[in-house]
């Protein structure tokens, strides 16, 4: 089953809308809760990544009783040393980002906490694109 | 799970209700239905908040209570009253004047409940050096116990299971009177209770096997009991200030307000009252989205317990006098009545309750694959459903009414522009279509009737 959400860019006051939807269907799935948290927090932090970074986003979530996949693409500067990103406290947000709470270099590091596969591809200039996931039975 | 653990002190009088949506709008857990007419509470769903009651224009919503005279079964009445009751009169009524009125109707011994506030606290401080997840959760408010569990489960590791202090105020002063030498088979503890939820969580506790009151008193009740009292006296009398009342610190008294608790607490504490607000709190504490709190206050009345749906005073001006009443305390430096070291120990021993179990409602399906189906299904559905959340079809939303279809408490003809569709494209009987108007709204609802609320002859 698959659901669509779309991001705009540096709005915050809706950065977290995908991850409650989608926490929303999960619990209406029965997914454990720990589970539910998991896959929150990884596209929470997804979703921030996109309307900080970014111009526009897409997140594409597919659901069946194997696993979670969640796709995050967006168009925007793409990162141009992933593994540089993916450093804890490694941040390229602005101070007015940072002003705001965010852009403490945590999102991709807590993002491949929270998942059980973590893939990104990037071209700088056109975009990023995530693909996370989370394994239900293991 | 024993069916007592859903008792809910919420019911609805099948006279009043004449079937309007207005409960079925407000309600935070979609709990409530239309059928045949008359608002249902679904049991499983509902935590007792109060809104319903709250929104109906008709009064059909009440709250049970035990019959006043179930006092007099006692020799020994004691009165478990929130601080709030006396947060309803204004600062020239004594609080001595109140509590002889009181002792008048019946009782025999006035407590404060929040007498054993102080005791909590220290708990909820070492609940803060455990280990328990941040951020911590009280539970003081049992509608909120009840909202984590249906729809935040979870959260429910965050609530501290220590309990709240209107039952260790009644542990502690049923002690307090055995000590005294009285048998305990002649001390009735009676909570008078400013909301539904109270009432529910007396009769079926959550994390706890039995109940430590002997019945509950709505707050209205007494509260209009006292007043007339006061109204009908032909002078104000002077109140002897005997011994009559055993005061509570001015933390204890501001207790059950907003930040009541969340000023006592260590670390970074938030307060959030109203329960809609609490959910939308809640949800960006469980995406990870607020961090580093140490302790949130929840409370599902706006201004808390002056909030309650059974006071019967403004909340504003309850939560001003309160303050005021805390405030004189403190400028006359009146002592608040200390609990021993022995009662302070026996109270501690007997704070911890169990861990608090989720029992989410939200599930479409136990089984994974069947709900994912029943999801599809009800994707499938919300293409054709105006999406206008009328509640015509006697579920609160068009999301609602697919969720009812897909599990088989309604049909798609319950909506009534799905009826037109049907209608048009000769798969309904206008007839037939009548008959399902009726079957949600009861029979004779489109008939014409000037005595409903509003209509010309209103009040006739």
């Amino acid at each position: 089953m698959e659901f669509n959400y779309e991001v705009e860019g540096g709005n915050f006051a809706k950065a977290g809308y995908a991850a409650s939807s989608v926490k929303k269907v999960l619990k209406e799935l029965n997914v454990d809760p720990k589970i539910i948290k998991r896959v929150v927090v990884a596209l929470y932090e997804g979703e921030v990544n996109v309307v900080a970074h970014a111009y526009r986003g897409n997140i594409k979530v597919d659901i069946d009783t194997e696993r979670i996949f969640i796709e995050i693409k967006d168009e925007g500067p793409g990162i141009p040393d992933i593994n540089l990103a993916m450093q804890v406290g490694y941040s390229t947000a602005s101070a007015m980002v940072r002003e705001m709470g965010f852009g403490a270099g945590m999102g991709l590091p807590n993002m491949k906490r929270n998942a059980d596969t973590l893939d990104i591809s990037s071209s700088v200039g056109k975009g990023t694109v995530v693909e996370l996931t989370t394994y239900l039975v293991k | 799970m024993s069916e007592q653990q859903f008792y809910h002190a919420l019911k609805v009088d099948r006279d009043k209700c004449f079937g309007c949506v207005h409960c079925m709008n407000e309600c935070p857990t979609d709990a409530i239905r239309i059928r045949d007419g008359i608002a249902t509470i679904r049991k499983d769903w509902c935590i007792d908040c109060g809104e319903c009651m709250k929104a109906c224009p008709v009064d059909a919503i009440y709250v049970e209570q035990d019959d006043f005279d179930d006092i007099f079964r006692y020799k020994y009445r004691v009165a478990i009253l929130p601080s709030v009751f006396i947060g309803q009169f204004s600062k020239v009524i004594s609080v001595d004047e109140i509590i002889e009125i009181l002792k008048g109707l019946g009782f025999t011994h006035i407590v404060p409940a929040e007498a054993t506030v102080d005791v909590i606290n220290e708990a909820m401080l070492e609940a803060y050096d455990s280990d328990i997840e941040k951020p911590l959760i009280s539970t003081f408010c049992p509608s909120i116990v009840r909202l984590i569990q249906v729809r935040f489960p979870g959260l429910v590791h965050n609530i501290m299971p220590i309990k709240p202090p209107i039952d260790t105020t009644a542990i502690y002063y049923r002690k307090r009177l055995i000590d005294e030498g009285n048998n305990p088979e002649e001390i009735g503890i009676f909570y008078v209770t400013p909301c539904a939820s109270k009432i529910a969580t007396v009769k079926a506790p959550v994390g706890e096997d039995e109940s430590f009151v002997d019945g509950v008193i709505n707050m209205d009740f007494l509260y209009n009991k006292v007043y007339h009292i006061l109204k009908n006296r032909n002078v104000a009398r002077e109140a002897n200030e005997t011994d009559a009342f055993e005061y509570i610190s001015p933390k204890a008294l501001r207790w059950s307000l907003t930040e009541g608790e969340s000023s006592s607490m260590k670390g970074r504490c938030l307060a959030i009252d109203e329960i809609h607000n609490v959910i939308k709190f809640l949800n960006k504490v469980e995406n990870d989205e607020i961090i580093n709190v140490d302790f949130i206050e929840l409370r599902a009345c706006d201004q808390s317990c002056a909030g309650g749906v059974l006071l019967s005073e403004n909340r504003f001006l309850t939560v001003e006098r309160m303050k005021k009443r805390a405030e004189n305390l403190e400028q006359m430096q009146i002592k608040a009545k200390e609990i021993s070291f022995d009662h302070h120990q026996y109270i501690k021993e007997r704070l911890s309750i169990k861990p608090i179990e989720p029992r989410s409602m939200m599930g479409l399906d136990n089984d994974m694959a069947t709900a994912i189906k029943k999801m599809e299904r009800v994707r499938r559905i919300m293409c054709f459903l105006p999406g206008i959340d009328c509640g015509a079809c006697g579920s609160p939303s068009c999301e609602g009414l697919a969720r009812d279809i897909v599990l088989k408490d309604a049909n798609l003809s319950s909506c009534v522009f799905m009826q037109r569709m049907m209608e048009k494209s000769k798969k309904l009987d206008p007839q037939h279509s009548i008959r399902i108007i009726e079957k949600t709204w009861g029979k004779d609802r489109l008939d014409k009737d000037c005595y409903k609320k509003g209509a010309k002859n209103e009040g006739n």
